[in-house]
């Protein structure tokens, strides 16, 4: 997040940028288990808040395609600090085996322009675009089942169909359930703490609003299987009947 | 135009295999030229169930390879008319099976049959996703326990996302419930869950509840399809599914445990 000067010289072992679909984009250099862990403790200590469940993109496209990366380790270790890396961009084939290997999937790499010079004089980081088109809110009329997810990124979901245990849903904003809920609902994954939660009858795996959440057994109160909207106070989990 | 129905799950042992060929005989019994098609690739055992093992000389693989064409491999039913069965390949090779492959042998069954029943093998990798992919419906069977209503769902998710129906955005694959080994007094002893919950927790239509029944398994051990036993409780369950699938309005039964049936029945419980 602080200066990036020094993009290549070897102190620097990656940079952060954010991206217009709210997804931080880790642009890896190269790789070793303890100049990572030493980053990335120096960059979580300056902003701590940040990196509470939040997804990233793992960029290869400055890595060389070379570089061997171990990939099981390196999501470990963002893990421990909050980061949940969701897939790689770019890479070289080796690369992108190992990372699929290590259950991440791989997304083709950026435009051109963003990839082809050396990032000597980088400017400091900027909005990133990914030329995917991003409607802000996110309506979804049939049953989320075990083993699906459904993000909506920069805005609201809005389930209309049970969301079954197994599934998780995530969004920016709010999330509304006009039906069950029984997977995992994270919402404000970005950070923000105005989220809330809704749904018509509880019976979720977890619940979480920008980080702070409750599982199951926490939930299994006088508000189980009722109508309920949960939102934060201070940073309290806090539910109460609809 | 043929109808292709798989007939799905997820796990293994819930009583696919019992039922498509149950369903199968069934839909042929009542006048429609059938299929069951084994795509239990290694692991075949509807031949056995259907009692045909004997005149298996080729299979579906040695159709997609060329190495034999349709009407060497379909085995005609000797006790009902209008049924056929392409059994599996005992072959290992997991790879035998091609979407090209199936779709070229599916096309050229749906020319004779008005129903093509694909017995899918369990799990949700490459074998199951064959057995779905062309599917027009699908029946899921679930017994009524947690980690096959957990598995059913999931296999719901894929039939939403994965099918050819799905992929071309056209009309969903449409889904039915069939609960089987369902146990009534299990049930009211909370060891299972009731065809209320599964239902609640699936949210698809419900087709049947074929009811836990030695009958089965003496049956296959006949090499006989249950629903020619008409005198038994599961052969006529699947005969009352095999009719509400071809649109009739059949009340349910065998929900109820044979002691309890009339009691709960006067209080309006099922
Ligand atoms: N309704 C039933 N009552 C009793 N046993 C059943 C019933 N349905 C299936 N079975 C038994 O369960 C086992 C698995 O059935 P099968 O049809 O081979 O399942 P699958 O094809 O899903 O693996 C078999 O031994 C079968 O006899
Ligand atoms: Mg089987």
């Amino acid at each position: 997040m602080q200066d990036t000067e020094a993009a290549l010289d070897s102190e620097v072992c990656f940079k952060l940028k954010g991206s217009r679909i709210t997804m931080t984009i880790l642009e890896l250099y190269r790789y070793d288990y303890q100049s990572f862990n030493d980053a990335l403790s120096a960059t979580i200590s300056n902003a701590p808040d940040f990196f509470r469940q939040t997804p990233v993109v793992l960029s290869l496209e400055r890595c060389p395609a070379s570089a061997h990366v171990d990939f099981i380790e390196l999501g470990e270790l963002c893990r421990e600090y909050g980061m949940i890396p969701v897939a790689v961009r770019g890479g070289s084939e080796q690369q992108i085996v190992a990372a699929n290997v290590a259950g991440l999937p791989s997304l083709p790499p950026a435009s051109v322009s963003s990839r082809a010079p050396e990032p000597a004089a980088e400017p400091a980081p900027v909005a990133e675009e990914i030329s995917v088109p991003v409607s802000a809110n996110r309506v979804i009329t049939q049953p989320v089942r075990s083993g699906q997810q459904v993000y909506a990124p920069g805005g609201d979901l809005v389930v209309l169909a049970p969301v079954s245990a197994g599934a998780e849903i995530l969004a920016d904003g709010n999330i509304h359930v006009y039906a069950p809920l029984r997977g995992r609902a994270l919402a404000g994954v970005q950070g923000d703490a105005s989220a809330r939660i809704f749904c018509q009858s509880l019976e979720a795996e977890l619940i979480s609003i920008a980080g702070n959440y409750k599982v199951n057994e926490d939930l299994q109160g006088a508000l189980w299987k009722q109508a309920i909207k949960a939102e934060l106070e201070g940073d309290q989990l806090f539910i109460s009947p609809l | 135009m043929a109808e292709i129905i798989v007939v799905t799950s997820g796990k293994g042992g819930v009583g696919k295999t019992t039922t498509s060929a149950a369903i199968g005989t069934g839909l042929a019994l009542k006048g429609h030229k059938t299929v069951i098609i084994d795509f239990d690739v290694g692991l075949r055992n509807l031949d056995l169930i259907m009692g045909c093992e004997r005149r298996v000389v080729y299979d579906f693989v040695n159709v997609i390879n060329g190495e034999a064409n349709l009407n060497q491999a379909l085995i005609k039913d000797k006790r009902v008319d209008k049924l056929n069965i392409l059994p599996a390949s005992q072959t290992r090779d997991k790879d035998a099976l091609t979407l090209e492959g199936v779709q070229k042998v599916l096309d050229e069954l749906k020319k004779t049959h008005d129903f093509i029943v694909c017995d899918s093998p369990a799990g949700i990798e490459k074998g199951a996703h064959m057995a779905m992919y062309f599917a027009d419906r699908a029946l899921v069977v679930t017994n009524p326990e947690v980690s096959s209503v957990r598995d059913s769902d999931r296999i719901l998710g894929i039939l939403q996302s994965k099918t050819l129906r799905a992929e071309k955005g056209e009309e969903p694959v449409t889904e039915h419930l069939l609960l089987t080994r369902y146990s009534p007094d299990r049930v009211e002893r909370g060891e299972m869950l009731g065809v209320k919950d599964v239902e609640e927790i699936l949210s698809i239509p419900l087709l049947g509840v074929i009811p836990e029944s030695k009958a089965v398994l003496s049956a296959s051990n006949q090499g006989q399809p249950v629903i020619l036993d008409t005198e038994t409780d599961a052969g006529q369950a699947y005969d009352d599914a095999v009719r509400r699938l071809l649109g009739e309005d059949v009340e349910h039964r065998f929900l109820n445990s044979a002691k309890k049936g009339l009691f709960s029945r006067m209080f309006g419980g099922r």
